[in-house]
């Protein structure tokens, strides 16, 4: 176990505060600077903490990486769906309006499934990047 | 180090400039992301460099003096800081401006641009960080199991 | 004083030289990466300053307020960041491997090294 514990006390503190903003960032980018790239980030940035005191074993044990393989996938492909989704209501590729009864609300929930979308990938992409370098090192260690 | 307060003044500078999403990107990737994966590639290579001859250096810094001051001689016909008469405030953006609240019901006009008016050039954005994603899985493995060392590479005789 | 507002393009294009001049005049990879990301912020901060406006206030509709910046550079430019960190990642994910293949991330010794296999082949 690490002997640091101010620098364990004050990550447990911090990181969910940091998860919670990623989250706000994400869902309020409607109305404030924010979206889905920010919050993909700011969400990574978090599980990079976590791994600098904990170790590369403890975050892959909460966060394995074949999830976030396949989230990296996720997130593309929803973008993508709600696309087609678009098309298969009578609209153009991404053309949000036709999505609801309203236009305002159809082009809103577009807009908030794709932001999840780019949120999940970029996040997923930015954590695989980092346990992709981690990795290596820890190989190179042993 | 260095590199985090180069990110943390840029993105001070975009606030400044009244990009706020631009603002909050760079300090969310310059002071998270991107210094971690340089301290990880250092820790992987070397982190000690060859000193190299003066000459060299010399023919770089006049190709660079040159063309600096071909760029700085272009800047003379473009239009003055915060000009509202500039070609850039005068195609798209009054539309976006004065439009998309009407049409797309939100308020930050940045959203609505990235993901309703340019929303298949953002899936190309998405596209090409999966991309990137999958390179560096191909070229340094996922991270999860434990491989033996290569061996040096063997030379061809 | 005409030619004052036009400062913002020459602080791009100092900050643009000095990545340029990192870029071709070290020799080691690493340190090439980090010049790419010195010229990849000039060219972000040219985008930006293109998109003020006089007397506009940040692109997010608030009653009363008609001038704001261009929106359309920000989504250029916010979505460049983040494919920019991801290339980065790239760049350095291949400098990572040039260096377990040839013990070096010195241009010119990966240089010898292939010149030197060229000869024996």
């Amino acid at each position: 176990m690490s002997p640091h514990i101010v620098l364990r006390v004050g990550a447990k503190v911090l990181i969910p505060v940091i998860l919670l903003f990623a989250l706000y960032i994400q869902f309020h980018g409607e109305y404030s600077p924010g979206g889905g790239f920010q919050a993909g980030i700011i969400f990574a940035a978090a599980l990079v903490l976590y791994t600098l005191i904990f170790g590369l074993d403890a975050v892959q044990r909460a966060v394995p990486p074949v999830a976030v393989h396949l989230l990296s996938a996720v997130g593309a492909l929803l973008y993508i769906g709600v696309g087609v989704w678009a098309m298969f209501a009578g609209g153009n590729f991404l053309e949000y309006k036709v999505l609801a009864a309203d236009p305002h609300l159809g082009e809103t929930m577009g807009i908030i499934l794709i932001e999840l979308g780019v949120g999940i990938t970029v996040g997923a992409v930015v954590i695989s990047l980092f346990y992709s370098f981690a990795g290596r090192t820890r190989e190179q260690e042993n | 180090m260095l590199m985090g307060i180069f990110s943390l003044l840029a993105a001070s500078l975009y606030v400044l400039l009244d990009a706020v999403d631009v603002a909050l990107t760079e300090a969310a990737v310059g002071a998270g992301v991107s210094i971690i994966l340089m301290l990880g590639a250092l820790v992987l290579t070397t982190s000690e460099e060859k000193v190299h001859d003066a000459k060299h250096n010399l023919l770089a810094l006049v190709v660079v003096l040159i063309t600096g001051g071909a760029l700085i001689y272009g800047t003379m016909d473009m239009p003055n800081f915060a000009d509202p008469q500039a070609p850039a405030h005068q195609h798209v953006a009054p539309r976006y401006v004065q439009d998309s609240v009407d049409e797309i019901g939100i308020p930050n006009m940045v959203t609505s641009v990235l993901a309703s008016y340019r929303g298949l050039d953002t899936l190309g954005e998405v596209l090409v960080i999966f991309s990137a994603g999958v390179a560096v899985l191909l070229l340094l493995g996922a991270g999860t199991y434990r491989r033996r060392p290569r061996p040096p590479r063997k030379r061809t005789k | 004083m005409e030619w004052l507002g036009l400062f913002n393009y020459w602080v791009v294009v100092v900050l643009m030289m000095t990545g340029f001049y990192v870029v071709i005049a070290q020799g080691n990879l690493i340190k090439k990466i980090v010049g790419l990301n010195i010229f990849q912020t000039s060219v972000f901060i040219f985008y930006i300053s293109l998109s003020k406006l006089e007397g506009g206030t940040a692109p997010i509709y608030v009653e009363g307020i008609t001038a704001y910046s261009n929106p359309l550079p920000h989504v250029l430019i916010l979505t460049a960041i983040v494919v920019g960190v991801a290339l980065t990642a790239v760049g350095l994910a291949l400098a990572v491997r040039i260096h377990e293949a040839y013990g070096s991330i010195e241009e010119d010794e990966i240089q010898a090294q292939d010149e030197e296999d060229a000869r024996n082949t």
